[in-house]
């Protein structure tokens, strides 16, 4: 496993100043869907914008062109509420024509909000909480039995870490020493009903993973750059890692950033236009 | 699931099952200490204000197993939980702890399960039930119930009070049109919306009840008479009245927002299929996830759950029967 920045085959680096432009588009992709008949899972799809964009533009071996090369790295988004955030940042990383995302959410299509297999790029379907990391030590434990370096990431959101099957998966996770199994959890720190630690609390939570036996990281999870850094990490031997990502719900939306209201939202036209312009007008950096 | 949603749904003048069955839920905790509302960050309860029996709401996070097990606790100690989450979640995720921590020991827990069938439309399989009905008829000492409307919600979460046992409450996600007029809706009772002597068609949930309610206009036009059902209470099941149906008819029709397998048809056919030689035909989604979006109502049509596919169906099953 390499910390050097790892390339999509055939396609050229992406620098940052292109890497702005593109989590801009992300966001906007990701309004245009809650803008839709539908709504969607607003805040904490923004809030999983860079976390998504670095693992995608920075360090996961895949291709778009052949979704399921053998060698790919696997990303499972755990928190499946947040699957408007991946469809988006598929579509940057050229999974699939924009002209798809507009298909959101329309009777008849598989772009449903919570992700499914049939969009190209999405591995397995989620949706119901605490089941990813559980799947994601099945994916490092048979990447490990056939000897490649294939790298699992599972996307959490940190409301998840209340249901119980995580730690269960946790445990598991370092008693099989899966090195190659990177969690990262989006610590936005709300959830559907109120902030996370009031109603569940979390914390001590770096300790409490340290407890459970994983090497744990702790980064500003709207810095791109940050962000790869400590996912390209070199691994710890027979050490799993978490990277706790600290973001804010509704990251983009200067009306709901940092409130449990922007969960689910149905924009209208304009909160729409509204919240573009706030994206455009250079926020968020 | 709250939101910034400030653009308000068509149907927003009617009410949910699930928010007739809060709102029974928030009448009746301040005035029956028993109660406890126990939440999963549902969202649900957002804005509520529970007075002095505040104290007996309890938001135990995204956490459906404990809810199961924490609801037994509470039973065992003397109260009345009533456990909210999806159907989803309350079926399949936590369905030991329902099975063995509340069943097994006759547990007087309420599991409020919403956004059942594909209520959830769009929210896609992880968020649909519709194994829900097997699972939990499956299950000894378990009440079975699914409301149809505003009305019967409120009724039947009220009788449902009286039982000593745990109870199922089967919700949905959005409103749904009001049920025909009928005799009153008693829990454990089918409702006899129309009698007729050539085919019953018998339904549970509010689309395929409409459905089968419209399918019998059609078929009266066609010189068919049917006698509809609409069975609210899946267990137990109220056998007396779909025999004495079936064994006027001679042909059963069950329709039902739920796979074909183990749900409120299987139900039916094991119990009329011991007591008399009859015909039943069993309508619901059929052997597959349901992985479009959609309206709930658009996602049952598209699985063949309509008024016109019950006319055809009754058509044909009364054929095959000899009865044509």
């Amino acid at each position: 496993m390499s910390s050097t920045l790892i390339e999509y085959p055939g396609s050229p680096p992406v620098r940052p100043a292109d890497l702005d432009e593109i989590t801009i588009r992300i966001r906007e992709h990701i309004l245009a869907m809650c803008a839709g008949p539908e709504g969607g899972h607003v805040g904490g799809s923004m809030s999983l914008v860079e976390i998504l964009a670095a693992l995608y533009f920075r360090v996961l071996l895949v291709d778009p062109h052949e979704p399921r090369m053998p060698e790919r790295d696997v990303l499972l988004l755990s928190k499946g509420h947040g699957g408007i955030a991946l469809y988006a940042v598929l579509c940057e990383a050229g999974f699939f024509p924009v002209e798809r995302l507009k298909r959101y959410c329309a009777p008849g299509s598989t772009m449903m909000a919570h992700p499914s297999t049939a969009v190209p790029g999405v591995e397995m379907p989620t949706g119901s909480l605490g089941h990813g990391l559980g799947l994601g030590v099945g994916f490092a434990l048979a990447a490990k039995l056939d000897g490649t370096d294939r790298r699992t990431v599972v996307v959490m959101g940190d409301g998840e870490l209340q249901e119980g099957s995580v730690w269960e998966s946790a445990a598991v996770a370092s008693a099989q020493g899966l090195a190659n199994l990177v969690a990262v959890i989006d610590r936005n720190g709300l959830q559907i009903t109120g902030e996370t630690d009031t109603i569940t609390s979390l914390e001590p939570l770096a300790d409490r993973w340290r407890a459970f036996g994983w090497r744990v990281l702790e980064v500003d999870g709207h810095d791109v750059e940050a962000l790869a850094d400590a996912f390209s990490a070199a691994p710890v031997v027979d050490r799993p890692t978490v990277v706790i990502a600290h973001t804010v719900k509704g990251k983009g939306i200067p009306a709901v950033e940092n409130q449990a209201r922007s969960h689910y939202a149905r924009l209208s036209p304009r909160q729409h236009r509204s919240a573009v312009a706030a994206l455009r007008a250079g926020r968020p950096s | 699931m709250t939101g910034l949603a400030v653009v308000a749904p068509p149907e927003a003048k009617a009410r949910s099952s699930r928010e007739v069955y809060r709102d029974v839920l928030v009448e009746l905790l301040p005035v029956d200490e028993r109660l406890v509302c126990l939440d999963t960050d549902t969202g649900l309860f957002s804005g509520i204000d529970f007075g002095e029996a505040a104290d007996r709401y309890v938001n135990l996070g995204i956490a459906e197993h404990t809810l199961m097990t924490a609801a037994a606790g509470l039973a065992k100690s003397g109260r009345v939980p009533f456990a909210n989450t999806m159907a989803a979640f309350a079926s399949s995720r936590a369905v030991e702890a329902v099975k063995i921590d509340i069943a097994y020991n006759d547990l007087p827990v309420r599991i409020a399960a919403t956004h059942s069938g594909v209520s959830a439309g769009h929210l896609g399989p992880t968020h649909h039930a519709l194994e829900d009905l097997a699972v939990m008829r499956a299950l000894p000492n378990m009440t079975v119930v699914v409301p149809s409307d505003a009305a019967s919600t409120d009724t039947l979460v009220r009788q449902a009070m009286a039982l000593p046992g745990p109870v199922y409450l089967r919700l949905g996600r959005n409103a749904t049109p009001d049920m025909p007029d009928g005799p009153p809706v008693r829990l454990g009772q089918a409702q006899v919306l129309r009698q007729g002597a050539d085919i019953t068609i018998a339904a549970c949930g509010p689309y395929p009840v409409l459905a089968a309610f419209e399918a019998a206009d059609v078929l009266a036009d066609r010189g068919i008479e049917a006698t509809v059902l609409h069975v609210h209470t899946v267990k137990p099941l109220d056998v007396a009245t779909l025999a004495a149906a079936a064994d006027v008819t001679g042909t059963v029709i069950t329709v039902e927002e739920h796979w074909r397998a183990g749900g409120f048809g299987s139900a039916v056919a094991e119990a009329l299929t011991e007591l008399m030689p009859v015909r039943v035909h069993r309508m619901g989604l059929p052997d597959q996830f349901v992985g479009v979006a959609g309206s709930q109502r658009s996602l049952i049509e598209r699985a063949g759950i309509t008024a016109s596919a019950i006319v055809a169906q009754a058509t044909r099953t009364r054929r095959e029967a000899g009865h044509d």
